[in-house]
């Protein structure tokens, strides 16, 4: 009805460019990346430009994790040192999970938490955590007590930062709501700041699931034993650079399981906030 | 006319006994000396709405809290219901700035909080029934079931009216209860607040910004300054109830709104 339509006559339509990069879906932009980077390596070891040892072919690569998964499958000693290492992994996190979660609340509820706990916290968790092997191994021997103390030690102090920040979470109006209500401490603790926390608290749980993993291979490179990270060392040490990729692609599958186990355990605990959720992966 | 809206410190009786009562409150701040409330004297009566205004800083909070039981006064007596207010009570009812729903628990499960916490899960669970008509009260009836994330800040508001009436609570204290929300929610919310504290004969202190706001819901309204927080005014509002929001447009509301703008001076604006 306004003079600008009475004169044009014709709507304004028109289309918002999206750039070809952003346009592509996301299976063909996965099957993409993934030929492309395979192509290259097999290229570049096919010409010769860098030594089998360093860098074996992708097909030698391939016939190797087919070894090794046969191995996996047919329940061969293969099977037993990722039997061994997945303990090693579970036992880790459950114990950084319960000492870390119990520090957080020390450190998020209590002002002595705060004041005396944290400091010291913050001072051992600057050092380079990996440096206490050689003392869990002097301490617990060399066999699976030693990797499970480092990877709990690792990923202990994620979960403390995380779920001491996640307390602090709650906000002003909320805390003077309980406290209006006659809420105690308890109760403001376990329904208020601990629910408000989860999401802080799950993304400390991520960062321990990378961790865990990480201080329980270190602990088989550094202690030996019977864990995938033994078989790793081994065969990296005989030379042998084809199966330690196909050693290292089956163990990411138990830190993938891991992870996405407490990714499930997120969306499960946490279904009200569903702001971090980019690309179904974080 | 500014002569006629002037009244006494204490208004004029009208039958209606006293419910919250404060005499001589101070408010020192140990930290930094900070005196927030000095010498304040109020009487509040049954199913009288009392706000106070003034600028940020004014002590208006402070004097909430303390009414509230949340913050301990200097000197003074606080009086609710004949007993000293020394801590949270259930006959206190409160609404915040921010509808503050727990987005993990159901709007009903939201409003029987306040039972939940004082008296327990099955207490709760009987309370139920009750926070369906306060549900119905407020036009939320179709949203007992559904979790905070998907109601609108206006809804949000409402729910957590609901939450502040679930214990019958003798004395309502409002801060700011309205501010996050955008001009046209806002005038209904306060229609509704009206009708809600007329249909109940509710008692009720809202601390507000928004003269208009105050003057539109209040009996009274304290208007307060700063260094010291002192009550430097209670001023009667004679508007006829129920109030509407043609009113906000006739001469005599905006002969208040400008007396009170007055004494505000222009301390309220910077």
């Amino acid at each position: 009805m306004t003079d600008i339509s009475e004169e044009s006559g014709d709507d304004t339509v028109w289309v918002e460019h999206e750039a070809f990069i952003d346009s592509i879906p996301r299976w063909v932009a996965m099957t993409f990346l993934f030929v492309a980077v395979v192509g290259i390596w097999d290229l570049v070891t096919r010409m010769g430009w860098v030594s089998a040892i360093i860098l074996p072919t992708p097909s030698e690569t391939l016939d190797d994790l087919i070894f090794v998964g046969g191995n996996l499958i047919t329940g061969n000693y293969m099977l037993d040192a990722l039997w061994t290492t997945t303990l090693t992994v579970f036992y880790g996190f459950v114990i950084a999970v319960a000492i870390g979660f119990s520090l957080g609340v020390l450190v998020g509820e209590t002002k002595f938490g705060e004041r005396a706990v944290m400091p010291y916290l913050v001072a051992i968790d600057t050092m380079p955590k990996v440096a206490f092997a050689p003392l869990f191994i002097a301490w617990l021997g060399f066999g699976i007590g030693s990797k499970v103390a480092l990877a709990a030690f690792i990923a202990t102090f994620p979960i403390v930062v995380a779920t001491a920040a996640g307390l602090y979470a709650a906000s002003e109006n909320e805390r003077m709501l309980f406290k209006s209500m006659g809420a105690s401490r308890m109760q403001t603790l376990l329904r208020l700041k601990l629910p408000t926390g989860l999401p802080y608290i799950f993304t400390g749980l991520k960062i321990a699931a990378v961790g865990v993993m990480a201080g329980a291979i270190t602990g088989e490179f550094l202690g030996g034993g019977r864990g995938f990270g033994a078989l790793i060392r081994q065969s990296a040490s005989q030379l042998d650079t084809p199966r330690v990729f196909a050693l290292i692609l089956y163990l990411s599958i138990l830190g993938l399981a891991l992870y996405f186990t407490v990714v499930w355990m997120q969306r499960r605990f946490v279904f009200w906030n569903k702001s971090d959720r980019p690309g179904g992966v974080a | 006319m500014v002569e006629h809206l002037t009244l006494n410190p204490e208004p004029v009786a009208h039958g209606a006994r006293p419910v919250y009562q404060i005499e001589r409150l101070s408010k020192t701040y140990a930290r930094n000396r900070l005196v927030a409330l000095s010498d304040v004297n109020l009487t509040i009566h049954k199913s009288e709405f009392v706000s106070v205004i003034g600028s940020s800083g004014c002590g208006k909070s402070t004097l909430l809290k303390i009414m509230a039981g949340l913050l301990p006064p200097t000197t003074g007596r606080v009086v609710l219901e004949g007993q000293p207010v020394v801590g949270p009570r259930r006959d206190i009812g409160m609404m915040f700035q921010q509808a503050t729903l727990l987005p993990w628990k159901t709007t009903i499960e939201n409003i029987v909080m306040p039972i939940e916490i004082r008296d327990g899960r099955a207490a709760a669970r009987q309370a139920r029934d009750r926070a369906t008509d306060l549900l119905e009260l407020v036009g939320l009836g179709d949203f007992a079931n559904v979790y905070p994330g998907e109601l609108s800040g206006g809804m949000a508001q409402r729910a957590s009216i609901c939450r502040m009436l679930v214990s019958d609570p003798a004395m309502l204290l409002l801060d700011e209860p309205f501010s996050a929300l955008d001009e046209l929610t806002r005038d209904f919310m306060n229609m509704e607040l009206q009708r809600i504290c007329t249909e109940r004969g509710a008692t009720a202190f809202l601390v507000t910004h928004s003269l208009a706001e105050a003057v539109f819901l209040s009996d009274r309204i304290l208007v307060m300054k700063a260094r010291p927080g002192h009550i430097v005014e209670d001023v009667r509002i004679d508007l006829p109830r129920p109030r509407t929001l043609e009113m906000i447009n006739t001469p005599r509301f905006g002969e208040i709104v400008a007396h009170i703008r007055d004494l505000l001076g222009r301390e309220a604006f910077v």
